[in-house]
C-alpha cells in the first residue's frame, strides 16, 4: 500500500506542474495577453537563464542571502538570550510580557521606512528588518519549549540532588529543541522576506532591488524570474533547518509541535 | 557533639532510619477545594529494613513518598530520614517511579548516569556498575539504545537500575513492578532481595500486589482511603532468605488474608 502511495506522488506532483505550465502557456497564446501584464512560462524561463548567466544578478542574490542571513543569525541569538531569562526569571517574564505582545501587534514590515532613515540605503537596515520580523517567532517558540519541559522529568532529576541549573541544562533545553527548530524554520522564511521588503523601500541592490528595476523597465519576465529564485532560497533554507532538526531533535515527534 | 552522644544518637537513628511522626498532607487547588491525602502518619523504619505499603488507589501513597524524597512540603508532622528532617531531596536517597520518566534523548546508559552527573560522581568508576546492573536486570546490550526502542516492562527495569546506581542507603520505589509480566515481576522480586541482602539498603516499596508486599517485606504497612491513615502495620514473620515457594505457603496465604480483609471490608476492590 505504502509502495504504491509514494509512487503515485511522484507521478501526480510532477503531472500536475506539467499540466498547468501547458496550460499557462498555451491560454497566454490564445488571448494574446500581453507579455508586460502575465508572460508565458518560457519567456520566465529564458529570464531566467539569461539573469543566471549574468555576474550583476549572483551580486544581487548574494546581497539578499547575505542580509536574511546576518539578520536571521542576530534574530536567534537576541531570541536565545531573552528566551532563557524569560523563561527562567519569573519578574522578567512578568515585566517584559505585555511589552513582547505590544510589539507583536506592531505590522514590522511598517517600520521599514523607519529603518531606512535610521540606517541608511545600505545593507544594515535590511539586516535590521530581517532580525525584527523573524524574532518573535522564534522568541515564541524558545519560551513555549521551555517551559514545555515534562514535570515528571524535572521531578526525576529534582530527587536525585539536581540544581536549577542542571535541570535547565539536562531537561528543559533539550526539551525546548523540536519547538526551537520549529521557530528557526518560520524565522528564515520571515527574515528572506525582511530583506527583500527593506529592499523594495529604498535600497541599491539586491533581489528586491533588482525587482524594482525590471518593474521601472516593464521586464515583467525577469519580476517572474527573481520570484522563483527567492523561492527556491526559501526551500533550501527550509530544506537546511529540517536536515538539523532531524538530526539534532531525532527523539521527537515534530508533528505536535506549534508552528509559529 | 562527644563520641558518646554520637554513638548514642547512630543508634536512634538506626533504629529509626526512617522516622515520620504526626504527619499531615492537605492539597490545596486553585479553586479554594482542599484535599487532605495524608492523616496522622506515624511509622519508623529501622536501618537496612524492607518495609512495603499498600493501599486502594488515591489513599496517598505516592504523596507519602514524594515527602519522603523532599519533593513536595508537608503540611503537619515530621519526616525524617537518616535522623535529617527531610525539606529538600537528598543524595542517600533513590527513588524508583510510578512511570519510568527516562530522557527520550538519552540513551539507557545516559539514562541510568544522571544521578552520577547530578551529583558530580566520577562517571567512569560508575559506567561498569550501569553495565553490571543492567546485566542483572536482564538489559544487557541495551546500553545504546534509546528509551523509545524499548518495550514499557524494560523501560522500568532501566528506571530501576538508575535509583540502585550511586548505592543510596534509602530506596524509595512506587509501584516498580506495575509494568511487568508475571513472570519477569517474580524475577525482579528475587533479585531486589537480592541487591536489598548485598546492600543492606533502607527499602519502602509501594505496591497493589498484596501478595507482593508479603512476600518481599519485614513489615506491611497497610493504609485506608480518604485522608490517607494506617491502618494497621503487620510484621511478616516469614523466614529468610525468601523463596518463590514461599508465595503459596499457608503462612504467607494467613498475611495476605489478612491484609485483604482491610480492602474488602472498605469495599474496595483490589
Ligand atoms: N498535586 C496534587 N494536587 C491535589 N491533589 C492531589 C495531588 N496529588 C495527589 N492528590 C490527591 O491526593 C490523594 C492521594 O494521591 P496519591 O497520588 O498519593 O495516591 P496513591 O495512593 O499513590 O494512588 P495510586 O495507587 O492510584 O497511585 C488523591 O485523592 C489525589 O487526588
Ligand atoms: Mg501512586
Amino acid at each position: 500500500m505504502k509502495f504504491l502511495k509514494v509512487r503515485s506522488e511522484f507521478i501526480l506532483v510532477p503531472g500536475l506542474f506539467i499540466v498547468v505550465i501547458l496550460a499557462w502557456e498555451n491560454l497566454i497564446n490564445i488571448l494574446e495577453v500581453k507579455e508586460t501584464i502575465l508572460p508565458t512560462p518560457s519567456r520566465i524561463g529564458e529570464a531566467l537563464i539569461y539573469q543566471s548567466q549574468t555576474s550583476f544578478f549572483w551580486t544581487n542574490v548574494w546581497v539578499t542571502t547575505q542580509e536574511a542571513l546576518y539578520g536571521f543569525v542576530a534574530a536567534t541569538i537576541f531570541a536565545v538570550i531573552a528566551g532563557t531569562f524569560i523563561s527562567q526569571i519569573k519578574i522578567v517574564e512578568k515585566t517584559l510580557l505585555p511589552y513582547l505582545v505590544g510589539f507583536q501587534a506592531i505590522p514590522k514590515i511598517a517600520l521599514a521606512p523607519i529603518f531606512i532613515i535610521w540606517f541608511g540605503f545600505g545593507q544594515t537596515s535590511k539586516v535590521v528588518m530581517a532580525a525584527i520580523i523573524a524574532f518573535f517567532p522564534i522568541l515564541i517558540n524558545i519560551i513555549e519549549g521551555l517551559k514545555s519541559a515534562d514535570s515528571d522529568h524535572i521531578r526525576m532529576l529534582r530527587v536525585f540532588g539536581a540544581s536549577r541549573f542542571q535541570i535547565f541544562k539536562k531537561v528543559q533545553v533539550p526539551s525546548a529543541m523540536p519547538f526551537f527548530f520549529a521557530g528557526l524554520d518560520v524565522g528564515i522564511l520571515l527574515s528572506i522576506l525582511g530583506a527583500v521588503v527593506g529592499e523594495f523601500l529604498g535600497s541599491q541592490a539586491g533581489l528586491g532591488n533588482m525587482v524594482l528595476v525590471s518593474q521601472y523597465n516593464f521586464e515583467t519576465p525577469t519580476m517572474f524570474a527573481i520570484l522563483i529564485v527567492l523561492s527556491l532560497m526559501g526551500i533550501f533554507a527550509h530544506i537546511i533547518i529540517k536536515a538539523l532538526q532531524k538530526r539534532y531533535v531525532f527523539w521527537a515527534d515534530s508533528s505536535n509541535i506549534i508552528g509559529t | 557533639m562527644t563520641q558518646q552522644n554520637n554513638a548514642i544518637q547512630d543508634a536512634s537513628n538506626e533504629a529509626s532510619w526512617i522516622s515520620v511522626k504526626g504527619l499531615h498532607k492537605v492539597y490545596r487547588t486553585r479553586t479554594g477545594d482542599s484535599t487532605h491525602a495524608l492523616a496522622d502518619i506515624n511509622f519508623n523504619v529501622r536501618r537496612g529494613e524492607f518495609i512495603s505499603i499498600v493501599g486502594p488507589s488515591g489513599c496517598g501513597k505516592t504523596t507519602l513518598l514524594n515527602i519522603l524524597a523532599g519533593l513536595i512540603s508537608k503540611t503537619e508532622g515530621s519526616a525524617a530520614v537518616s535522623g535529617h528532617e527531610v525539606t529538600k531531596p537528598l543524595s542517600e536517597i533513590g527513588m524508583v517511579f510510578q512511570a519510568p520518566t527516562l530522557l527520550p534523548w538519552r540513551t539507557i546508559l545516559e539514562n541510568l548516569m544522571i544521578p552520577i552527573e547530578v551529583q558530580k560522581r566520577n562517571k567512569t568508576e560508575y559506567k561498569a556498575i550501569a553495565a553490571d546492573l543492567l546485566k542483572l536486570v536482564g538489559l544487557d546490550g541495551f546500553e545504546n539504545k534509546y528509551p523509545n526502542e524499548l518495550s514499557g516492562g524494560m523501560q522500568q527495569r532501566a528506571g530501576i537500575c538508575r535509583a540502585l546506581i550511586h548505592s543510596p542507603s534509602v530506596l524509595l520505589m512506587d509501584e516498580p513492578f506495575g509494568a511487568l509480566d508475571a513472570m519477569t515481576r517474580e524475577y525482579m522480586n528475587l533479585e531486589l532481595l537480592r541487591i536489598w541482602k548485598e546492600s543492606n539498603q533502607t527499602i519502602a516499596l509501594v505496591t497493589h500486589s498484596i501478595t507482593e508486599a508479603v512476600f518481599l517485606s519485614d513489615r506491611v504497612i497497610v493504609m485506608s482511603p480518604r485522608p490517607g491513615r494506617i491502618a494497621e502495620i503487620i510484621n511478616i514473620e516469614l523466614p529468610r532468605p525468601r523463596t518463590l515457594e514461599m508465595m503459596t505457603s499457608d503462612a504467607s496465604g494467613h498475611y495476605v488474608q489478612r491484609i485483604r480483609h482491610y480492602f474488602s471490608a472498605a469495599n474496595v476492590i483490589e
